[in-house]
């Protein structure tokens, strides 16, 4: 068919832009230069193996996995209500959503500390109301905040745009032949939003996992992430092979997960969620 | 009941989302330099916010480059989303790989590997590179908002126009094109939003004295976030609430007369 | 419709763009200066000032840490005139022949600068740089959270103060605490006194309250622990904003740092960038950015300027006696690997 040609302007764009650039990735991982000129080597790639590097990815894809899950859990709500037809002002609402993410975001992980801290906005509220004070700042929790903080929107509104036009007679089928609302949730309107869901949890996952400022601000920099580790070999070692080795293993393995769960995925069409 | 529900949770994820910006706006005003004290109400941030010629070019560019990189993302990308919907097997399976690229990629190795090739390309770096940096990093945004919407399209619609005598031009303009809306606007604004905020790849992919917001913030590190920053977020914030407040009220005008119309 | 909203803002925030941008575009014909410097770390009004009396265009540029401003200059795209890196990064840029000399002749009013601020190790001949600004690393503690007072970096390894104190979130600084507590010298390549050094830090970990970057200040003054380890320059600040807190140099010495101006290879008017570094060491000039940055200036006359309360600190203004074990950072290039396990098996923890 001849619409598949409407990939061509983007596929070029994508081989000059993403792949080249990939190439000089897979360059750096796999070719060492040194005084004698350039070697092929796999000591970089193989040093991505060693316990100490796998025990950081192994942590940020936990991370990620769990902010993934609770920006799910807050956000499939959200685009329920949003994509309700009795919303007022809906388009204004959207907007408003992502607005917030529109203001630097230095500035809105301070304002957070400002929040969280001992002696903070919410702790000064507390202690007032004679509450106990919340020390979340610096630990898991407030990292988890944070990233679900800023990553809601990416998976608020891909499932609110499919749920937006979900066929009505559907749902009402449904209630006709006597479905409860928790029924007529799981076995109708969750599996067809599916595909929203799957941008969702794309969008969101991804940049989770080589996100790192969020940890180092609000976590306090306990924990090394692999978006730290890759940009200290890039910067402060200068050791660009190693950088790009653990880069490269990083996307190679998210990729291939990424391909299994899509094969497994019952469909009619074979290709996948899409 | 429902409706108190639904109120309640958007009321409170809306707080969510905004109390950090309330606290960013309210020491804006702070006449200490440090977010640790509360110094009194002051102006003076706001003073020399408006003289200060590095903030006004950079928000400049920042502005400039997110609306264009998310424009032509956007046509880009919904184009793209078009074709992938209608490809099968491994085709489009690599093609879906190369659009997860940019989002996997740790933001370092997205700039410098772009910084690389525009250098080994002899282009200077600057205002055009950045650009094409943002619309990179924008496009696997759109493809995945339009995508869903295309999924959910009942194909049938437009064979049916095809049948009537459109040509397929206007059969999607007419036709897929309104069904897919949502995901297009979507899609723009996740775009928008990635754009204008953007650190890492841009400081990487600029040049020639061209910076924009982010980098303008985040070189602050060593020093401190300089209140003059929140006093433009707050600007800005305002500006921008601004404009949907009065779009939002003529769109509900033009609804409105056009109700009266039908009568 | 909607379009036709949409259209019309449309319309409106293009015509606004290009009326910014059209009086953005000066006089592009004009002689044009590239200046690469950390945020925030300049009075602007001095760009002005030198745009005006040299009919140059300064293109300002920015950049938050030596090491993003190093990939930048030796990609070598941009034509940066004069930067402003610290002194290991200098360090490294020498070894790595990407500076020009400068010809200290053009340049008048080094002579204002103090003679203690040159031949530093860094640059020993004066041949690449010119001080910009200086300060060391210290322990900036609440005197009313802390007993006593504060001499040694073994404080911050106290179980009292547990979840209390904070650490500097940065390799080198972090580890180079650890080296000078044991007595070694900052610049260590020695993998044993390195070894020794990531088991102390080990061991603190789990009494620190975090590891921090600049929002150090804003915690010390919110009194939200009882001692961190800081730059000179944020100590004068931050004591100025909260006057419980008290800055030191520990006993067993610490680092010493300087930020100095240099002109890279890469610069296509060096005569221009000259002037530049020289107007920027005259005094008034000088003065301006030592009174809007508020770190330590190594301008003799500056100082006698400045209010006496300020210089008499010793935060501020140290005596010779104070920096005794104290050193500058050298370029460890060859090392930093061996820094960089050690950082990433304590972040692991």
């Amino acid at each position: 068919m001849k619409r598949k040609f409407l990939t061509a302007p983007y596929l070029l764009w994508m081989l000059i832009f993403t792949i080249i650039p990939l190439v000089l990735v897979v360059y750096f991982s796999m070719f060492e230069t040194g005084p004698d000129g350039v070697r092929f080597t796999t000591e970089y790639l193989e040093r991505v193996f060693e316990p100490i590097y796998l025990k950081v990815i192994g942590r940020s894809i936990g991370l990620a996995l769990i902010s993934t899950l609770f920006c799910l859990l807050l956000g499939y709500p959200m685009a329920m209500i949003l994509a309700s037809k009795e919303l007022k002002m809906r388009d204004f609402l959207i907007v408003l959503f992502v607005l917030p993410m529109w203001m630097n975001f230095l500035a809105r992980t301070y304002a957070w500390m400002t929040l969280l801290e001992n002696n903070g906005i919410i702790n000064q509220i507390l202690a007032a109301l004679s509450l106990p004070a919340l020390n979340i700042l610096y630990t898991d929790k407030a990292v988890v905040l944070g990233m679900v903080y800023n990553f809601l929107p990416f998976m608020v509104l891909p499932i609110y745009s499919v749920l937006r036009k979900i066929d009505r007679s559907l749902i009402e089928a449904a209630e006709d032949l006597g479905a409860t609302p928790a029924r007529t949730f799981f076995k109708v309107i969750f599996p067809l939003s599916l595909s929203g869901v799957a941008s969702g949890i794309i969008m969101v996952f991804m940049p989770a996992v080589t996100t790192f400022v969020i940890s180092r601000l609000l976590g306090g920099g306990q924990y090394m992430l692999i978006g730290n580790l890759i940009e200290q070999q890039f910067l402060t070692t200068g050791d660009w092979g190693f950088g790009s080795s653990l880069a490269l293993i990083l996307m190679v393995f998210l990729l291939l997960t990424m391909g299994i769960m899509a094969k497994t995925d019952k469909d009619q069409e074979g290709g996948g969620l899409w | 009941m429902k409706s108190f529900l639904m109120k309640s949770y958007t009321f409170l994820i809306f707080f969510f989302l905004y109390a950090p910006i309330l606290i960013l706006m309210i020491f804006s005003f702070n006449d200490s330099k440090s977010r640790g004290n509360w110094d009194g109400f002051t102006v003076k941030w706001y003073i020399e916010l408006f003289q200060d010629g590095q903030i006004a070019s950079a928000l400049y560019y920042t502005l400039v480059v997110a609306i264009i990189a998310s424009l032509i993302a956007t046509v880009l990308g919904t184009l793209a989303a078009i074709g992938i919907n209608n490809m099968h097997g491994l085709p489009k399976m690599m093609t879906l790989n190369v659009t997860y690229l940019p989002m996997l990629s740790p933001d370092i190795v997205m700039g410098i590997s772009l910084m690389l090739l525009f250098i080994f390309v002899k282009i200077n770096l600057g205002f055009i590179t950045m650009l094409l940096a943002h619309i990179t990093f924008n496009l696997p945004f759109v493809i995945f908002s339009v995508l869903p919407k295309l999924r959910q399209l009942n194909n049938d619609t437009y064979d049916a126009a095809l049948d009537l005598g459109a040509t397929p031009f206007e059969a999607y303009k007419k036709v897929i094109l309104p069904q897919i809306s949502p995901g297009i606007v979507t899609g723009f604004l996740l775009a928008f939003t990635m754009s204008i905020d953007d650190f890492v790849v841009s400081f990487f992919t600029t040049g020639s004295g061209v910076s924009n917001l982010a980098i303008t913030i985040y070189s602050m590190a060593r020093r401190g976030i300089n209140p003059k920053i929140n006093a433009l977020l707050t600007l800005m914030f305002i500006f921008i609430m601004a404009i949907l407040v009065f779009v939002n009220y003529r769109m509900a005008k033009e609804k409105q007369s056009e109700k009266r119309e039908k009568y | 419709m909607k379009k036709c909203i949409f259209k019309q803002l449309g319309v409106g925030v293009l015509l606004v763009g290009m009326v910014l941008g059209l009086a953005g575009c000066g006089g592009s014909s004009q002689e044009k200066l590239y200046v690469y410097n950390w945020g925030d770390y300049i009075d602007e009004s001095v760009l002005a000032d030198f745009e005006k009396t040299n009919n140059v265009d300064v293109i300002y540029e920015q950049f938050a840490t030596n090491e993003e401003m190093y990939v930048k200059i030796k990609a070598g795209t941009a034509k940066y005139d004069v930067a402003i890196p610290s002194d290991y990064m200098i360090s490294k840029m020498i070894k790595e022949d990407m500076l020009n000399t400068i010809d200290m002749n053009a340049i008048p009013n080094y002579a204002k600068i103090d003679d203690r601020f040159k031949n530093l190790a860094f640059d020993a001949k004066n041949q690449y740089s010119v001080p910009y600004m200086w300060g060391t690393v210290g322990i900036i503690y609440n005197k009313t959270m802390v007993d006593g007072t504060i001499d040694s970096w073994d404080v911050l390894w106290d179980e009292k103060y547990s979840k209390q104190i904070l650490m500097l979130d940065s390799q080198r600084d972090s580890i180079a605490v650890a080296l000078k507590k044991l007595g070694y010298s900052l610049n260590s390549r020695d993998e044993k006194e390195l070894e020794e050094a990531k088991k102390l830090l080990i061991q603190q970990k789990p009494l620190l309250m975090a590891y921090v970057g600049d929002e150090v200040k804003d915690k010390m003054i919110g009194n939200e622990a009882a001692m961190a380890v800081v730059w000179s320059g944020d100590a004068v600040f931050m004591k100025g904003e909260n006057p419980d807190l008290e800055y030191v140099i520990p006993k067993e010495g610490s680092n010493i740092w300087y930020d100095a101006m240099v002109i890279p290879k890469t610069s296509q008017n060096k005569a221009m960038a000259q002037k530049f570094i020289d107007f920027m060491c005259s005094t008034d000039i000088a003065y301006k950015n030592a009174d809007y940055i508020g770190y330590s200036t190594p301008h003799k006359e500056v100082i006698e300027m400045l209010p006496a309360e300020l210089t008499s600190d010793p935060a501020y203004y140290p005596a010779d006696g104070q920096l005794q074990n104290s050193e500058v950072f050298e370029d460890l290039s060859d090392v930093l690997p061996i820094y960089d396990r050690i950082w990433t098996e304590i972040k692991s923890q």
